[in-house]
């Protein structure tokens, strides 16, 4: 199942002499279970590619499918409900609430979406357990190093039952253990069935994708071929 | 990579037999670099008449015969893991060679050259990526190659990045005739027929 699809999307800055093309007619199609990276220079349009892919900001043309309904149909309100529902984003700083606990951070996203918040408790609870994080449950995101920030806000991203996982250069300061660790994470996410879409100027980051799309001024200009199985890496005689 | 102190490193532990050497090193390796048997045969070979291992004087050269590392082998070992390889003298590199030739060939897209060459690359490191994924938790020895090979591959990528870059910056201009100082292509490459 598509869960994520842009078609022909452009989008444009400013006007006549200072007219940007951010955007220059990409087309991207990521299914349920998928990680997808978008590589490219800074300035090629990758992090505004992931806003207009998360609806937080529109497209100037083309059009923005998420789990089949056209963003561009919906009004402010059904855009707000979907990004709290379905759309989880990871940022390169974090973007965790300095105010609020770990748990407490996990669980807003449910929280906003109007869920109780006993049951949202609960469920970021469940959710930190998971990333090994249980015992961080109470710190303060100031009290957490780097590795564990960003395992909060991936936690923050998958909490309930989110379908499109957007990460924009996530392991940004992080060494490369935790950068690895955040990888590992995003695609254990996507194993239990969340799409993936990784914007990165990092090949090693990029190289845990299914599939790495190429940006440049604005274009996807090429995409590396499915993945051929690791045992084409190990000569014949070795089993 | 060297089997010869490979082999030695493993003598050091103690008495082995020829194939229980080789099982032993694609073991400790990761399996990333796989051993055929006469290859061990004939570094032990060499290794014996350097002195540096012996082995039992009964029986013939074949499975049967036990080598050991000698006082002179455990010494060369030592000397060895502190002898720092070779990286003083820039390898001729094929890829940034083709890179040059590209840029100065008219009617060819250098950055088209370049992209396809990333792509390559990147493809590789999804395959050692997909390695480490499923494989690394297991095996210490493995991860470590495997990220050995992974930042190795990264480097040329970001290399073709910094090219990529440096050529957009410079507009793409016909480089000056003769620049003094500038180095020369290697003259095995055939740059115009």
């Amino acid at each position: 199942m598509t869960v994520l699809a842009m078609r022909d999307v452009w989008k444009v800055y400013g006007e006549g002499p200072a007219e940007v093309h951010a955007l220059r007619g990409v087309d991207l199609s990521v299914d349920a279970g998928e990680l997808v990276a978008v590589m490219g220079p800074s300035g090629s349009g990758k992090s505004t590619l992931l806003t207009i892919a998360g609806s937080l900001e529109e497209p100037t043309s083309g059009e923005v499918y998420v789990e089949g309904a056209a963003l561009s149909a919906m009004g402010r309100n059904d855009r707000a409900r979907l990004r709290r529902r379905s759309i989880g984003y990871v940022f390169q700083d974090f973007n965790l609430l300095a105010g609020l606990t770990a748990a407490e951070n996990v669980s807003l996203p449910l929280e906003l979406d109007g869920v109780g918040t006993r049951t949202a408790s609960a469920v970021g609870l469940k959710a930190l357990e998971d990333f090994g994080l249980a015992e961080r449950a109470g710190s303060f995101p100031d009290e957490l190093s780097g590795g564990e920030r960003q395992r909060v806000a991936i936690a923050r991203a998958v909490v309930g039952d989110r379908t499109l996982l957007l990460a924009d250069e996530p392991s940004g300061a992080l060494d490369s253990a935790n950068g690895e660790a955040v990888m590992r994470l995003i695609r254990a996410a996507c194993q239990r069935g969340v799409a993936g879409v990784v914007v990165t100027h990092d090949a090693q980051l990029a190289s845990w994708a299914d599939r790495v799309m190429f940006l440049r001024d604005g274009r996807v200009v090429d995409q590396t071929a499915p993945p051929a199985g690791p045992e084409s890496l190990l000569a014949p005689s070795r089993r | 990579m060297s089997v010869r102190h490979a082999l030695l490193a493993l003598l050091s532990e103690g008495p082995k037999y020829g194939l229980q050497l080789r099982q032993e090193f694609e073991a400790r390796t990761g399996e990333v670099w796989p051993l055929n048997v006469g290859q061990v045969y004939t570094t032990l070979q060499r290794l014996e008449r350097d002195g540096l291992v012996e082995s039992d004087d009964a029986g013939d050269d074949g499975p049967q015969r036990a080598y050991r590392i000698t006082a002179s082998g455990e010494h060369e070992l030592a000397a060895w893991l502190r002898t720092p390889p070779d990286l003083s003298s820039p390898p001729r590199d094929e890829l940034v060679i083709k890179i040059l030739v590209a840029l100065q060939l008219p009617g060819v897209d250098v950055h088209e050259v370049i992209q396809s060459h990333r792509r390559y690359l990147v493809e590789l490191m999804q395959e050692w990526t997909r390695l480490k994924e499923y494989a690394a938790d297991r095996d210490l020895s493995f991860a470590l190659a495997v990220d050995a090979e992974l930042y190795r591959l990264d480097s040329v990528v970001r290399w073709l990045d910094a090219a990529d870059g440096r050529i957009r910056r410079s507009g793409l201009e016909p480089p000056p005739a003769a620049t003094p100082g500038l180095p020369k292509l290697p003259r095995t490459v055939e740059v115009r027929r």
